[in-house]
């Protein structure tokens, strides 16, 4: 391992929450902007996150928290190999993993509310896992290695050869930042029909510890957005956080969609612009 | 730890009542107050809250349920009584199933008068209530 | 060399000496537990002791001869006769018709061997040995040995069990045992034969054993499901004649080594047709209704021919023709079928109820990403189909054992009468909660593979790749929600009325977790050990077959070490979480869930607005997008589709 590697997992660890709390506030504060509302201070996902810790923690059983701790655990591993250039297949392979524990965390608790959130969140899971399985392999059809560090390394950015994988993850982007349309299982917005679904049984630190895997993800997910123009870093982090902004918009401008539209809609997607792009990308780079 | 009072998450529970004063707790939502600004979330679901906002009278049918809700919120927590309702049982007081007011059952922090309660007089019963919370957090982390 | 004929031989000595019936109940269960063990430890003994050129030497000298073709007819004879009684007395029409065409083309075969050696002289025949040895063979030897072994000590506690629940049937306890060391025997000697006679005779032994097992129960529908399997596996059966018959006419030989030297220059013929025998073997579309028919039979039957045996023979064939099938219009047919299997069995997982047969689905899916594996061919290919043998005999094995023990203690084979079963059953859903991440989840080695098949696919045939993604979103589907069930403690579920905690597990035999506890350690130093696998016995064998140089497979630098930190995580996690529950035990209160602030005290009550009510959750289904029927005819459509443009280029 480089020392370049080292440091981008340190400044990962270190950061993440950081930029992803900031990122969550600025998200608070564009949402209520569209509303015509002022919105909270930009510090507000902190303030959040501190009182959580102070609070006290009510759990159906005590296994709940143990599991919990593993979507946190193994969210951050998950930002590690990414950021330290490991290989992107196995860092996909982790991040349903951490996703995993989460679900099996929220079944355990046993609320009918957490139970159905969780049964969405798997339907969720599986409606974007092949888009997001097609994402390293169209990378791999194009630089020839899941390894992250040398896929950095190729000269022309991605999105020239893979339009169609890209778009295809920026429609599983929404589900994987829990945005409407596709916000089932949980939603940071006011009520929902399942109350707060997977998580309305998570309270205190839990919640805290959730609130936090959630920040580390967006930073990850943004930086697989990043791989896409990675040559050109300003336009990369750029477009990342352009993209970002597209999701707000997105959010705040539909209704939460039904589970067959969840399901149909994203394997559609994976199948036409993913597996288009990627057909295409055989028949001429060969 | 202050945070608490930067972050106030508010369930909000509805008795025997005309609805008036939920109407107006949910005004404090919209544009015109945007309550966000204080970093209060409607959140729905007594695991996550700090503070038990409750309209309208206790009844029969209701008592259980309000307490249960208590029960089931993390401590450090508030109660706000929103209305007369809340306070007294209002106009409901005299009916066969009605027990009173909020008091009667759960520990009240503060009562916001009204029928039905302006927007402004709920945002300020909630900051009235933070010093409240402050104070029980401040106990609460000595005896964890 | 000894220990190959002993592997053979020993289980059948055993079989009939459990026949006999003669030996007291207790005595015959320690001779089953004593000679299982004895497979387990002479299989691990063949692995240490097969690097030595004495075995090899040895193995090499024994040859075929006019003798042994001889009584090898005789015997397929005496099988088809057999065949014969039962097609009669059940009125079974085609699994008769079958096995006159398979008689009459072995006789044929004999004529024409006969007559070859005739004309030839002295034939280069009788100059091939029976009997080989390589690193697959092996690992096959070890996973018959020990899981087959494990689940044949399990048997003795479940069979007891199971003739307790069902009082109606007879007793045949000892027939039960007589086939399954009559089995393992079978298995052994594929796993071992080089001469494909031998090969034959043997391959229609597992196909009769498991005929046998099957329709254990003798109820209509057993009997049924039994006939199935024996039509299907017959029609393989076939396949093979027909392929062995067309090889030797051809090149004068019966070698299946030979045969493979053969297909790499082009004999592409009898290659096809073997591994078409391997696919109605291995339950691939359009034949892996048998497989599903099979759960009728008792568990230990079950996980027998879905983890160790018969299905695995199947896959053991096709993955030997591997290097014969790369980039070949018969390897990109076998490699479709088996994605098609993948898809269509993965898809339909997602709507079944019923545990085992989710169980059943799964290992079709499974032995179709072997197919599809073995049809592609590359190195990297059979390296991933061979892991995925290994770890999904341990898995599923694992599975079907505990789903069999919680059938007795829940009385129901339904995934919804599980929920909870962790606090009622502990440590057998902990076992089946490791049994599932072994099938799926990272860090456990099975990612590791699939990991291998996507980049092998991508590198040849990439177009196989769909079917894999979508497949793999409803494989992780199917597993999560189970393993939610088993965790969610919702309802008044059978499991919850069985009793308090660990007071059910008492009931469960110590034949029965002797083979649990090993299987779910199994699967966990099967992925601690993975590497060591992959240099010790997978590279070289593929370094035989693909003049590679051990260590030169690309697949290690960094995932290797990259697994080895995963692993470590899945060590230091129980840590962290321990730290963090620990860090905020004190703050922490139990409390009933959210129920609208309906509850009545802290379980799952609730008040209704006429009496107390219980809240009970189901699981998915989704039977509209993922139902059977649809996937299904979509699966044997396709892959009968497949098989006739293959069968048409071939001619």
């Amino acid at each position: 391992m480089s020392t370049t590697a080292i440091t981008s997992g340190l400044l990962y660890l270190v950061l993440a929450p950081l930029i992803g709390g900031l990122i969550a506030g600025m998200d608070r504060i564009l949402s209520a902007r569209m509303q015509m509302r002022v919105g909270p201070p930009i510090w507000q996902p902190f303030y959040d996150v501190g009182k959580l810790f102070s609070k006290e923690q009510l759990v159906v059983n005590h296994m709940q928290t143990t599991l919990i701790s593993g979507l946190l655990f193994f969210m951050v591993i998950t930002g590690l190999l990414f950021f330290t250039g490991y290989d992107l297949l196995l860092v996909i392979f982790t991040f349903t993993l951490a996703s995993i524990f989460l679900i099996l965390a929220a079944y355990r608790a046993g609320s009918p509310y957490s139970f159905i959130g969780a049964e969405r969140e798997l339907l969720q899971i599986m409606a974007y896992e092949p888009m997001v399985l097609l994402v390293p392999i169209g990378i791999y059809l194009v630089t020839k290695t899941f390894s992250i560090s040398e896929i950095l390394k190729f000269e022309t950015p991605l999105i020239f050869y893979l339009p169609g994988v890209f778009i295809g993850f920026l429609h599983v982007l929404t589900i994987k930042f829990r945005k409407s349309p596709f916000d089932l299982s949980s939603t940071h917005h006011a009520h929902q029909e399942l109350v707060k679904g997977l998580t309305t049984e998570f309270s205190g630190p839990s919640l805290a510890l959730i609130e936090i895997a959630h920040w580390y993800e967006n930073v990850l997910l943004l930086g697989m957005i990043y791989l896409f123009f990675a040559p050109i870093p300003w336009v990369g982090v750029l477009l990342a956080l352009g993209l970002y902004f597209l999701e707000i918009v997105i959010d705040n401008s539909f209704a939460r969609m039904k589970w067959e539209f969840l399901l149909k809609s994203s394997w559609w997607v994976a199948l036409i612009f993913g597996g288009g792009n990627i057909i295409l990308l055989m028949l001429f780079k060969h | 730890m202050s945070s608490i009072i930067k972050s106030p998450w508010v369930i909000h529970y509805d008795g025997s009542s005309c609805n008036g004063c939920d109407i107006e707790v949910l005004a404090a939502l919209t544009p015109r107050f945007d309550v966000e600004r204080f970093g209060i979330i409607n959140t729905g679901n007594p695991k996550h809250a700090d503070i038990f906002l409750i309209t309208g009278s206790i009844n029969e049918q209701n008592i259980s349920i309000v307490k249960n809700i208590y029960e089931q919120m993390p401590n450090p927590k508030i109660v706000i009584a929103v209305g007369v309702c809340a306070a007294t049982g209002g106009i409901f007081r005299e009916c066969y199933n009605v027990q009173g007011g909020v008091g009667e059952v759960i520990p009240v922090d503060v009562y916001v008068p009204g029928c039905a309660v302006r927007p402004e007089a709920i945002i300020d019963g909630v900051v009235k209530g933070l010093g409240i919370l402050q104070k029980k957090q401040e106990e609460w982390s000595k005896q964890a | 060399m000894n220990l190959i004929l002993f592997l053979i031989l020993f289980p059948f000595v055993i079989s009939l000496i459990l026949k006999t019936n003669i030996l007291p109940d207790g005595i015959q269960k320690a001779l089953i537990v004593i000679s299982s063990l004895v497979l387990a430890l002479v299989s691990a003994m063949l692995c240490f002791n097969s690097t030595s050129a004495e075995t090899i030497a040895q193995l090499s000298q024994l040859f075929f001869s006019h003798t042994q073709q001889i009584t090898l007819f005789g015997f397929e004879v005496a099988l088809a006769i057999l065949i014969y009684f039962f097609a009669f007395k059940h009125e079974k029409i085609w699994v008769a018709v079958i096995n006159t065409v398979q008689l009459i083309l072995l006789i044929a075969l004999e004529m024409k061997m006969n007559s070859g050696v005739a004309a030839e002289g002295i034939s280069k025949l009788y100059s091939l040995p029976i009997f080989f040895l390589d690193q697959f063979s092996i690992i096959m030897a070890l996973i018959i040995g020990i899981i087959g072994g494990l689940i044949a000590i399990y048997a003795n506690g479940y069979m007891k069990d199971f003739h307790a629940h069902h009082k109606e049937m007879k007793d045949k306890r000892s027939g039960f045992f007589f086939i399954i060391f009559i089995f393992l025997s079978a298995m052994y000697g594929v796993v071992f034969s080089d001469n494909l006679l031998w090969l034959h005779f043997f391959w229609e032994i597992t196909t009769l054993s498991s005929f046998f097992l099957i329709g254990y129960k003798g109820d209509t529908e057993s009997i049924n499901n039994a006939f199935k399997a024996l039509l299907y596996n017959l029609i393989g059966g076939v396949g093979f004649v027909i392929g062995i018959f067309y090889f030797f006419t051809s090149s004068g030989s019966v070698s299946l080594d030979q045969l493979v030297t053969a297909g790499k220059a082009g004999l592409l013929i009898p290659v096809a047709l073997l591994a078409f025998a391997g696919l109605s073997k291995s339950a691939q579309m359009p034949f892996s209704s048998w497989l599903l028919g099979a759960m009728v039979a008792p568990t230990p039957v079950s996980a027998l021919l879905h983890s160790s045996t018969m299905v695995k023979a199947g896959v053991y064939l096709v993955v030997k023709l591997a290097p014969a099938l790369m980039g070949t219009w018969v390897g990109i047919s076998t490699a479709t079928i088996g994605a098609i299997t993948f898809l269509s069995a993965s898809m339909i997982a997602i709507s079944r109820q019923n545990a085992k047969s989710v169980l059943a689905y799964s290992t079709i899916a499974n032995l179709g990403l072997i197919i599809l594996c073995a049809g592609i061919g590359s190195s990297i290919a059979v390296w991933a189909a061979i892991m995925i043998i290994i770890f999904h005999a341990i898995s599923k094995g694992l599975l079907f054992l505990s789903v069999g023990v919680a059938e007795h203690r829940i009385d129901s084979r339904e995934i919804e009468a599980m929920d909870g079963l962790v606090a009622n059953l502990p440590k057998l859903s902990i076992l089946l909660l490791v049994g599932m991440a072994g099938m799926f989840l990272a860090p456990f080695a099975m990612l590791i593979s699939k990991w291998a098949v996507i980049k092998a696919l991508i590198d040849s045939t990439a177009l196989l790749l769909f079917p894999i993604v979508f497949g793999s979103a409803a494989t992780l589907f199917y597993w999560v929600k189970w393993m939610g069930k088993l965790l969610a403690q919702t309802s008044s579920s059978k499991s919850e009325n069985k009793g308090e905690g660990n007071l059910a597990e008492k009931a469960i035999s110590n034949y029965e977790w002797f083979a649990l506890y090993p299987l779910g350690f199994l699967t966990i130093l099967s992925t601690l050990l993975f590497p060591l696998t992959s240099i010790l016995m997978v590279e070289p064998y593929l370094a035989k077959d693909y003049s590679l140089e051990v260590g030169s497979l690309n697949l290690w630098n960094e995932n290797l070490t990259l697994m080895v930190i995963l692993l470590a995580l899945v060590f230091i996690f129980p840590i962290f979480a321990k730290i963090f529950s620990s860090r905020y035990s004190k703050v922490t209160r139990i409390s009933a869930p959210y129920l609208a602030g309906a509850n009545i005290g802290n379980g799952n009550r609730y008040q209704g607005s006429l009496q107390e009510m219980k809240y009970t959750i189901r699981n998915y289904y989704l039977e509209s997008f993922f139902c059977e029927k649809g996937w299904s005819i979509f699966g044997i459509t396709a892959s009968i589709i497949t098989l006739a443009i293959t069968m048409f280029f071939l001619r």
